[in-house]
């Protein structure tokens, strides 16, 4: 069914875009890590601090950057959602009212958390001023935010005796927005502009087609949101289909560019976290570690695609229901992939149709905890979380007392590993197993049998690990999911982060112990290897029953 | 600085690690009561792990009973054998300790204190009026007067006297010692008999706190507190275990969904398969076992804290006398001043020593002993010994004349002593100072050269009649430095230890030691002070110190060091200031004590994945055997290919209960521990408990199916 032509064409985009991210890791990564240990601020930002009257220069002990993330993330919600609701009241709203409580709620969240699920169509609830106010400044600060959280943790490990200061976080906002996402965004806004990405304030309008139908010429600057939705790990789209509509995504060539857009910061941050604490070779393993769960996530769906198992692709030859026909199985599993394991969430093919072992990588690429390499920030800092893990076991099987970069694995470093470990699957299987439990929530499954519980662990996966893909079929507007999911995408986001803040503050105030030949190397392949096995195992052992009720039911049937 | 009258140093090349205890029948039954002592739930709230098994147990007992089943039946009772078998790995490893405990508490029995007035003369002991105190009575301070024949009835300092000592209750070492007032072997523990003479002791401790106390407590587990690593894994279990608990509780919501809603006896089967039991289990037993390790090798520490930082150590100071080298410098060549014939230095040097009753003298017969041309005679008659004395620092022999034909004066010493001594005999005769002969140069040169490599030399100088005496040659002393050592180290260097040297000879000799010995640093001229100071100075740079020490001034740096072992020999002073004591004061145990706290770890680490990794199979049992009758897609899941899904599940919580039983013994006594690297360490126990774990399940439940198969059940 598949020519070798096609495998190679497969393979050949994979080989591409493994080249361009190779090519920008080492500058990127390194240019982060200066802009995060850089004692001078930019004029632009020191104008900020002063018309903020924030202190941008305090060295902040882990509870003080903790309280500031959370009370930034309020006042993200509070604005959001007061511009979902007063919509109708506002200029430039293209005629849409208000979004009912609920659904303005969940879109708060949903942006505030670098999820950016979308409950609603862009182009059927969004007016041009809450996408560009509310929708696109989320899209920068919700990264930044992820960048400060992962940036303080690095500095953890990096600093030594420092009763638990670890970094200034309206410094670290501001610095990843301002020399960072914005000229990476201008950058890639042009190249999608210069390949046919649209940029105007136009309102949606209707026109008369040849044949004498109607059809909706939609406008708007999608071309700058394009660029950070992909940029910043977001995946919202301006449009509900997202990238798969050719005015997000035309042709192969941004296809290509947008994949490698949302790899890029997440693959370029261990090559920061390398430079920051001294030893490249840290950052090498955790790449490595990030590098073979995506291949092999990206292998196995690629696989599945383009051999279509499944009766309906069997017989129709191809598995192409779902799937844009300009960029078809290949292109629509490297971005699948990508988008699962960046935390993005935005889409060039609808995840729902993708065949049943396909579906289950995708779900499992979320359900690792987006590590592979994961969200702006958040990646690193769960690969890191990841990684102690892997190191607590493995130290133990040494005959040392754990140790990390030199610092000691004791009970307060695992107390908190342990809690970050529990609460994504916390929040993933409880809420799932609430929707297909009440009534609100089985009314919103459209298809009974496995693929309906796809769908509802699909979401809840989604949600609760901040991707905001959507699996499609489910029903999420009502007001149980809009609130369930919501709820998902607040704690998925902050309790991690209030955890890792702590874990950063622990490991500040620690002294860094000196390596000897009895310390557990950890950046040999043997360690890589043992990272990605832990990962794995976590998320198996954890989901392996609830995967085998749905997807792999559904594969095995 | 051993004062055991047997020779306390142990073959360097010592044992590996391991335990030469079985398991013996005997031993479980005795620790039977106690595993069923230990089901009471509310000793298991520290291990969520257990506590869930018990509950689960419980549940399905309910269950069973209400809608009875042959299957419910099976899964309950073996519910409750997982539950037993954990209380008995603990209580199996609890009741070694006690075995041990109840012949140290026989040393105990019954011991009368005859004490004396605080205020008496210890030098008259016709004035001392004893009064006779049990010795459960006595307190800190009070003089005791010890016979022989006598048991030493507590812990103290001798303050008079001087006894041979026997102290095989503790040490199960058959010589006896020597205890006495003043210096550093003036320390006597309770429970000990004085065998000859008699001793005054100042008791130092309480009763019920001295060292066999300690030790009872020890061994019995009763002071046993979990270490750091130990909570740090059970924070790691115990997060497992809610992750699992959440998984199960969950499932029969989705199951539910999916039109396969499962028994709860299932859903409990599933969980407590899937939690950590094995490491749940074992976790304690592991922990017991390891000091238990340490108390086999007569090794006492005050906490378990202390051997796992035992296993952390980056750093081992080690004395050079009796833990490097043996206790003694031995004479291993002899180098003649020119015109002197070898044969004639030989002969001069064994008379100058035959009545040198030290170590290195006697080594210097045996030498010339052990030539062709030896001449056994012993010393003449008349001749005088001329004792070694702080102030000429040499010793030697007058033989009269008679023997030969003029009285002859030999002297052996230090080169600058029989210089002295040299010119002294030349009398006004200074003259030949000025330009020294071509002899006293070359002897002169020997000297030196000796001193380079590392040796002691000692200058043979003879004086004819009254004439002018004149040096005959050079004895090379050297230090012995023990076999094996250097392989030793070898082995710690590979587990990242690095191995400091700390000796008073000067930095010549002690680096010439250092090289030939391996050892990777050297601390020469070294005071207490030094010692304390490169102890800080190692522990400001993040890294753990572990020594060995005897003497009162070792005890700061006892204290100091992150493992201190003192020695038993030793003063209380030094046993008070470390963590650790070992009994037969031999300080090449460090190295034994460091891979014990490393196996401890291991162990623990490497039940930890096995555990873990068996849960692989597990679910390959229990999923398809839950949701192929209804799913039969997911039948493919049962590559096991078990019978039926009784069978199936019932063979998962079999297997689960049955490899807690099978890795008792390998709890006990510690997985095998070989020195390397870390990562080759890493490597082999992956590989074994990792892949091992993956494995030994799929098999284990085929052939539990089978067996139930052929049962009927």
């Amino acid at each position: 069914m598949t020519t070798q032509a096609e495998v190679l064409a497969a393979v050949g985009q994979a080989g591409i875009l493994i080249s361009l991210l190779a090519l920008a890791h080492a500058p990127l990564g390194g240019y982060m890590a200066r802009v995060y240990s850089s004692q001078r601020d930019w004029r632009i930002e020191s104008a900020w601090y002063r018309a903020a009257r924030v202190d941008a220069h305090t060295d902040q002990r882990w509870r003080t950057y903790a309280m500031q993330v959370l009370g930034f993330s309020l006042v993200s919600v509070l604005v959001l959602y007061g511009l979902g609701r007063l919509q109708a009241y506002l200029p430039w709203n293209l005629g849409f009212t208000g979004l009912d409580p609920a659904g303005a709620w969940n879109t708060a969240v949903s942006f505030t958390t670098n999820t950016n699920w979308q409950w609603y169509s862009g182009e059927a609830a969004a007016g041009h001023l809450l996408q560009m106010i509310g929708f696109a400044v989320q899209n920068f600060v919700s990264a930044a935010v992820g960048l400060a959280v992962a940036v303080a943790l690095i500095r953890g490990f990096a600093r030594s005796g420092t009763d638990g200061r670890i970094g200034n976080f309206w410094s670290d906002l501001t610095r990843g927005v301002v020399r960072i996402l914005l000229p990476l965004s201008v950058l890639a806004a042009v190249v999608l502009v210069a390949q046919g990405v649209i940029q105007n304030l136009d309102p949606h309008s209707t026109i008369a087609t040849l044949q004498g139908g109607t059809q909706a010429a939609l406008g708007g600057p999608v071309a700058s949101q394009e660029a950070i939705k992909e940029l910043g790990t977001n995946g919202g789209g301006f449009f509900n289909a997202n990238s798969a509509h050719p005015y997000e995504n035309p042709t192969h060539l941004t296809n290509l560019f947008e994949i490698f857009l949302l790899l890029l910061i997440p693959s370029a941050l261990p090559r920061t976290f390398g430079i920051m604490v001294g030893d490249r070779r840290q950052g090498w393993a955790i790449l490595g570690a990030m590098a073979t769960l995506w291949l092999g996530a990206l292998a196995l769906t690629t696989w599945a695609e383009m051999s279509g198992p499944g009766t309906a692709p069997q017989l129709a030859g191809v598995a192409m229901e779902g799937k844009e026909t300009r960029f078809g199985t290949a292109a629509s599993a490297l971005f699948a992939v990508s988008t699962t394991a960046t935390s993005t969430g935005a889409v060039n093919s609808m995840h729902d149709s993708f065949t049943a072992p396909g579906g289950a990588v995708l779900m499992v690429d979320m359900l690792l905890g987006e590590v592979a390499p994961g969200g702006v920030g958040a990646g690193l800092y769960g690969m890191l979380v990841i990684a102690i893990l892997a190191v607590f076991v493995a130290g133990l099987m040494v005959g040392r007392t754990p140790e990390y970069l030199g610092k000691k694995i004791g009970q307060g470093e695992m107390t908190l590993v342990a809690m970050y470990v529990l609460t994504a699957p916390a929040i993933v299987l409880t809420g799932a197993a609430l929707a297909v439990s009440v009534a609100p929530g089985l009314a919103g499954i459209q298809e009974d049998g496995p693929h309906g519980l796809s769908e509802v662990l699909y979401a809840f996966a989604s949600a609760g690990n901040n991707n905001g893909s959507a699996f499609a079929g489910l029903a999420t507007g009502t007001g149980f999911y809009n609130t369930a999911l919501g709820v998902a995408m607040l704690l998925g986001r902050f309790v991690p982060i209030l955890i890792v803040l702590a874990l950063a503050g622990r490991l500040a105030s620690q002294r860094t112990v000196p390596t000897s030949a009895g310390t557990l190397p950890t950046h040999r392949p043997l360690f890589v290897g043992l990272v990605a096995a832990v990962a794995v195992i976590v998320v198996g052992l954890t989901f392996l029953p609830v995967l085998s009720l749905g997807p792999l039911a559904e594969a095995l049937s | 600085m051993t004062t055991t009258l047997s020779p306390a140093d142990a073959p360097a090349g010592a044992a590996p690690v391991s335990s030469s205890r079985g398991l013996s029948w005997a031993q479980v039954r005795a620790a039977l009561p106690g595993a069923a002592r230990g089901l009471d739930p509310r000793r298991l709230w520290r291990s969520p792990v257990l506590l869930i098994v018990e509950a689960g147990a419980a549940l399905t007992t309910v269950l069973a009973i209400a809608s009875p089943s042959v299957f419910g039946w099976v899964v309950t009772l073996w519910l409750w054998a997982t539950a037993f078998f954990a209380a008995l790995a603990e209580a199996i490893a609890e009741a070694r300790g006690k075995a041990q405990a109840a012949s140290l508490r026989a040393t105990q029995q019954h011991t009368v204190a005859h004490v004396i007035g605080a205020d008496a003369d210890l030098d008259d002991p016709g004035l001392w009026t004893t009064v006779e105190v049990a010795a459960s009575e006595l307190t800190v301070g009070a003089l005791v007067v010890v016979d022989a024949g006598q048991v030493i009835p507590g812990d103290g300092d001798v303050v008079a006297g001087i006894a041979s000592v026997d102290e095989s209750a503790i040490t199960g070492e058959s010589a006896p010692v020597i205890r006495e007032s003043g210096g550093d072997r003036c320390a006597v523990t309770g429970g000990t008999v004085v065998l000859s003479d008699r001793i005054v002791v100042r008791v130092t401790a309480r009763p019920g706190h001295g060292f066999v106390d300690r030790m009872i407590a020890l061994v019995e587990g009763s002071e046993r507190r979990r270490t750091p690593n130990e909570i740090a894994l059970g924070l790691l279990l115990s997060s497992l275990t809610v992750v699992f608990l959440l998984a199960v509780a969950t499932l029969q919501a989705f199951a539910a969904f999916s039109g396969a809603r499962q028994d709860i006896v299932v859903l409990v089967a599933l969980l407590v398969c899937l939690i950590p039991t094995t490491i749940g289990a074992l976790l304690s037993a592991i922990g017991i076992a390891g000091m238990d390790r340490l108390v086999q090798r007569n090794v006492l520490a005050t906490s378990g804290r202390a051997v796992e930082a035992a296993g952390d150590v980056d750093v081992l100071l080690l004395d050079k006398t009796g833990t490097i080298t043996f206790g003694n410098r031995r004479a291993s060549e002899l180098i003649p001043a020119p015109g002197i014939a070898p044969a004639e230095l030989a002969h001069a040097a064994r008379l100058a020593s035959l009545a040198d009753d030290t170590p290195e003298g006697r080594s210097i017969v045996e030498l010339v002993d052990a030539r062709p041309d030896a001449d056994a005679s012993p010393l003449p008659r008349g001749a005088t010994l001329v004792e070694f004395s702080a102030h000429t620092r040499m010793s030697g022999v007058d033989i009269p004349a008679g023997h030969a034909e003029r009285a002859i004066s030999l002297r052996k010493g230090a080169a600058s002593a029989i210089h002295t001594w040299i010119d002294a005999t030349r009398g006004d005769a200074r003259t030949g100072l000025a330009e020294a002969s071509a002899a006293e140069t070359a002897v002169a040169d020997a000297v030196a050269a000796v001193s380079r490599e590392g040796g002691t030399p000692l200058v043979i100088a003879r004086q004819v009649g009254d004439g002018a005496a004149a040096a005959l040659g050079v004895i090379h002393l050297k230090d012995v430095v023990k076999p094996g050592m250097r392989e030793r180290f070898d082995r710690l260097r590979a587990m990242g230890i690095r191995t400091v040297m700390v000796t008073g000879d000067n930095a010549i000799t002690a680096r010439a030691i250092a090289a030939e010995a391996g050892v990777d640093d050297v601390l020469a001229e070294a005071t207490p002070e030094d010692k304390l100071a490169l102890i800080k100075r190692e522990q400001a740079g993040g890294r753990l110190v572990a020594m060995a020490g005897d003497g009162t001034n070792d005890a700061p740096a006892l204290a100091q060091a992150d493992v201190g072992v003192a020695m038993a020999s030793g003063t209380s002073a030094a046993k008070e200031a470390g963590n650790m004591v070992d009994l037969d004061s031999n300080p090449t145990k460090l190295i034994e004590i460091v891979e014990i706290g490393k196996q401890l770890l291991i162990t623990r680490g490497a039940l930890t994945t096995f555990s873990v990794s068996n849960d692989v199979a597990k679910y390959f049992a229990i999923l398809p055997a839950m949701f192929a009758p209804l799913i039969p897609g997911l039948d493919a899941l049962n590559i096991m290919r078990l019978t039926s899904p009784e069978t199936a599940i019932a063979s998962a919580v079999i297997f689960n209960a049955l490899i807690i039983v099978a890795l008792v013994p390998l709890a006990l006594r510690g997985v095998k521990y070989r020195p390397s690297s870390a990562s080759a360490l890493l490597a082999r126990n992956l590989w074994i408990y990792g892949v091992g774990g993956l494995i030994a399940p799929f098999l284990g439940i085929k052939v539990i199916d089978i067996i139930l198969t052929v049962l009927g059940l």
